[in-house]
């Protein structure tokens, strides 16, 4: 349940984003988060983003996800 | 700093620390990584590895599971978070009661539960974990959802485990995303060497290395080795909800009973989306005594760090990820499902 995942916001609108997990588009809500914009990467957890990251650390976590997925 | 030198001043400090020396992780992720990467089998001889009371689902007490399967059983809709379907009460787990006919969804977020409210008015989602899925829950009490709740807060547990003393913790290897709301400055109310980090297997190495060096020079420290995540005042709007929703109240832990001031109580204000005051009159019918009844499972010594789950007579005899008698079976962050998996 700690399982969190990093992506990029695509669009907001509100409190709801569109957040792009490394090409799987979901809603994400980011009630949480103060001041972030489109284009920055964000942790998300259970739905909700949780914290803002920096686009390398993101980007790093695609790639190792990938490499221990076997892709 | 490559994963072999990290591995290479590992050994190094655990020599020259000369005695045995338990740290303790208290992440159920971090659990998994562990496992994945079989560090533990990298390890100096007299470095160990113990698993703590990190997975939400473990530690759920069995009274509560009992709680919310009898609600289900009673007819009122319930929703949670789909590692918890399955845990076995003493009355069944929320999987068994759908299949008996009861309304029990499986969700993701707590947007999903508002979504699944406008079809059914009387649903309940059973609130768990700690810090890091508490403001999710007190977003949704905002917006109208019942919740019945246990989540939990980290750090009185934290400190239950040195104060109990039933293991000699020399480190913790602290959460990360329990921090990323919380932030690393509360952690340095306890006093022993204490590494915040991520869940990569460097990350984990790197802390242990901390650790360790914390150790050789008779440090008791809070350091941070996920900076790129964990700010030291965490996530102050999350805190935020969650405290203003919510206040501290005594906290129900499988494995330990109760943690003064670990628990997460719905304030007056909102208590209209209280379950445990919504449906008290069925609640109070339930026989809780089922559910203090002991089992061959050995889940709370394993929480607590005392057993690892090979210790247990049930494991892989009679509990097995598809069967499980007890939660660390069932939660893929649980130290028997994880060990099942990755153990050899």
């Amino acid at each position: 349940m700690c399982l969190a995942f990093p992506g990029k916001i695509l669009k907001i609108q509100g409190d709801k984003s569109v957040v792009d997990f490394d090409g799987v588009e979901k809603e994400v809500n980011i009630s949480l988060i103060k001041g972030a914009k489109v284009d920055e990467y964000v942790m998300v957890h259970a739905g909700f983003a949780i914290q803002i990251m920096g686009k390398k650390d993101a980007l790093e976590v695609f790639k190792l996800y990938k490499e221990a997925e076997g892709k | 700093m490559s994963e072999q030198e990290v591995l290479k001043d590992i050994h190094t400090l655990a020599k020259k620390i000369g005695r045995n020396v338990n740290l303790m992780e208290v992440c159920g992720t971090h659990t998994q990584a562990v496992a994945r990467a079989g560090l533990k089998s990298l390890l100096p001889k007299n470095v160990h590895l113990t698993t703590g009371p990190g997975c939400p689902v473990c530690v759920t007490a069995q009274e509560d599971i009992d709680a919310i399967v009898s609600l289900a059983l009673a007819g009122i809709p319930v929703a949670t978070y789909g590692d918890m379907m399955r845990v076995p009460g003493s009355f069944g787990s929320l999987d068994q009661a759908r299949e008996k006919g009861a309304q029990v969804f499986d969700i993701y977020s707590t947007e999903e539960a508002l979504e699944i409210q406008k079809e059914y008015p009387d649903l309940v989602f059973f609130g768990l974990g700690f810090e890091t899925t508490a403001p999710m829950s007190a977003f949704a009490i905002q917006k109208g959802l019942v919740i019945y709740p246990t989540h939990k807060l980290f750090l009185p547990a934290m400190k239950a485990l040195l104060e109990i003393g039933e293991l000699k913790i020399d480190g913790y290897i602290c959460p990360g995303h329990v921090s990323a709301i919380i932030g690393s400055k509360p952690y340095e109310e306890m006093r022993v060497p204490q590494v915040i980090t991520g869940f990569q297997p460097d990350d984990i190495l790197v802390a242990i290395y901390m650790l360790l060096k914390q150790l050789a020079e008779d440090r008791a420290d809070v350091e941070n080795e996920y900076v790129r995540l964990v700010k030291e005042g965490g996530n102050p709007e999350a805190l935020n909800q969650i405290f203003e929703v919510f206040e501290e109240s005594d906290g129900n832990w499988r494995g330990f009973g109760t943690i003064p001031g670990s628990g997460l109580k719905i304030k007056e204000k909102y208590k209209a989306f209280d379950a445990r005051l919504k449906y008290k009159d069925i609640l109070d019918r339930v026989d809780f005594s089922k559910s203090r009844k002991p089992t061959a499972c050995k889940c709370g010594e394993i929480i607590r760090g005392l057993k690892s789950p090979t210790d247990c007579p049930v494991f892989k005899k009679g509990c097995t990820p598809d069967k499980p008698i007890g939660p660390c079976m069932v939660s893929v962050e649980g130290a028997c499902n994880v060990e099942y998996r990755y153990g050899k």
